[in-house]
Parts: C-alpha cells; structure tokens; sequence
C-alpha cells in the first residue's frame, strides 16, 4: 500500500552559535588556568 | 592565497597558549556543531546551551592535556555535543515539559475541576429556584430544612433550636422532603443540571 507522509517533514536548518557565546568561550578559555601539583591537577579561573 | 591550517597543528598551538587557534577552531566548526545540535533539539536556546557547555569540556580536555584524538578534532567534539545532548533529553525525561503545536494541544485533553460559564448559570438557576420551593414550605418545616441542609446541624441541635423532641424535628424534615418533591411534580420543574 502507498505510504502517506502526511507528518510535516522537518528541513534540515544551518544555525550557528551567537558570536557572544564564541566570545565567552574565547574569555573562558583565557581564564582557565590549570595547575598541577604533585601530580594532582587543579582549575584556577583567573578573573 | 590563503593557506588553510590544519585542526591537529590549531591544536598544538592553542595547548603551547596560542588562544587564536581556539578561535579559529570554534568558528571553524560553529555552523556544523550547531547545527547538528539544532536538528536533535530543535530549540535556539538549547543549541546555544549545549554548544557552550561543549567547548567548555573540549578547553578543560585541552587545558588538562589529555586529549589524544590527533587530527579527529571534529568527530571529537560531536561525540561531546552528542553526550550532552542525550543528558539533556534524560534531564527533562524527569522533568516533562509538554509544548502545544497547531496539531495537538495539552488543554484539549485536561481540564480543571471548576464547572464552566454554562453550567455554572444552571447552577445558580437551579439554587434559586429551589430557595423559591422553600419559601413555599411551612414555617416549622421550612426552619428545620434550612437548619439541617443549610447550616448543616443535626437533629439534637435543631430540636434544641426550636423547642421540640428530636422526633418531631425528623417528622418536619420527612414532611418537608415529601412537600417539596410534591410541588415539584405538580409543577412539571426540572431541577437537574
């Protein structure tokens, strides 16, 4: 039997994160710091 | 000519503290890492959320230095984005949010207790028509109903009340049912909702 798709076919959507988020993540990274100490690692934010 | 570098040496230049690689890697690979988040949530929002906690697993990972994937960078970081995009759907499994679309609505299907507009006007037809059927009762019968239906005190209380025996308080009341369904019938009124 023929197969109805009557569903609303869903388009595949190009988005791209906000450039805010990127830049957050730019400053994330430039604050994280890690340090290690004998041999334990630790996160330090530096802000 | 522009020369294009590759993700293994961004890479090592962004772990040796070179924070422009990271840049150029994050947009490198926005559109494809959110786009493939948006086409499993369907929601900006949501993209954006697990876009950034992604990248914040993929800078802790590089920070630490125990990233190993060389030049697998991509597939990497879509199996990260592909982790939390699971946890996300197990967080709100727990936490069910229904969203109405133009094919079903939540609503449609539950309702409150409260009685609508129309019921509540027979409601009220039905109340006062019936405090107009009392009002034709008797005296001592009326009394009795009202103190027993209305104020909603027991026979001890009514006989108390009115000064007479318990038994003749259950006699009126008796009276006063049978009177009120005889003026009902006699008069043809339907009292249901």
């Amino acid at each position: 039997m023929e197969k109805i798709y009557s569903k609303e076919q869903r388009q595949f959507e190009l988005v791209e994160a906000k450039q805010e988020t990127v830049q957050f993540l730019l400053n994330f990274s430039k604050s994280l710091e890690i340090i290690e100490a004998k041999g334990i690692q630790f996160e330090a934010m530096l802000n | 000519m522009e020369v294009k570098i590759g993700d293994p040496t961004l890479i090592k230049r962004y772990i040796n503290g070179d924070e422009r690689a990271l840049a150029i890697l994050i947009n490198r690979h926005n559109q494809r890492i959110s786009s493939f988040i948006y086409s499993k949530v369907n929601d900006r929002g949501i993209t954006e959320d697990i876009f950034q906690d992604t990248f914040i697993k993929v800078i802790r990972t590089l920070k630490k230095g125990t990233y190993s994937e060389e030049g697998k960078f991509l597939p990497w970081v879509m199996r990260i984005a592909h982790n939390l995009i699971i946890d996300h759907f197990r967080k709100n499994r727990r936490m069910p949010m229904y969203q109405g679309s133009d094919s079903f609505n939540i609503f449609s299907v539950m309702g409150d207790d409260q009685l609508n507009a129309e019921s509540q006007i027979i409601k009220d037809q039905i109340d006062s028509d019936l405090t107009n059927l009392i009002d034709e009762l008797p005296a001592d019968q009326r009394d009795v109903l009202i103190m027993r239906i209305y104020k909603d005190m027991s026979f001890k209380e009514i006989s108390e009340n009115t000064g007479v025996s318990i038994n003749t308080a259950l006699g009126r009341m008796r009276y006063a049912l049978i009177n009120l369904r005889k003026i009902i019938s006699e008069n043809d009124i339907v009292l249901t909702n």
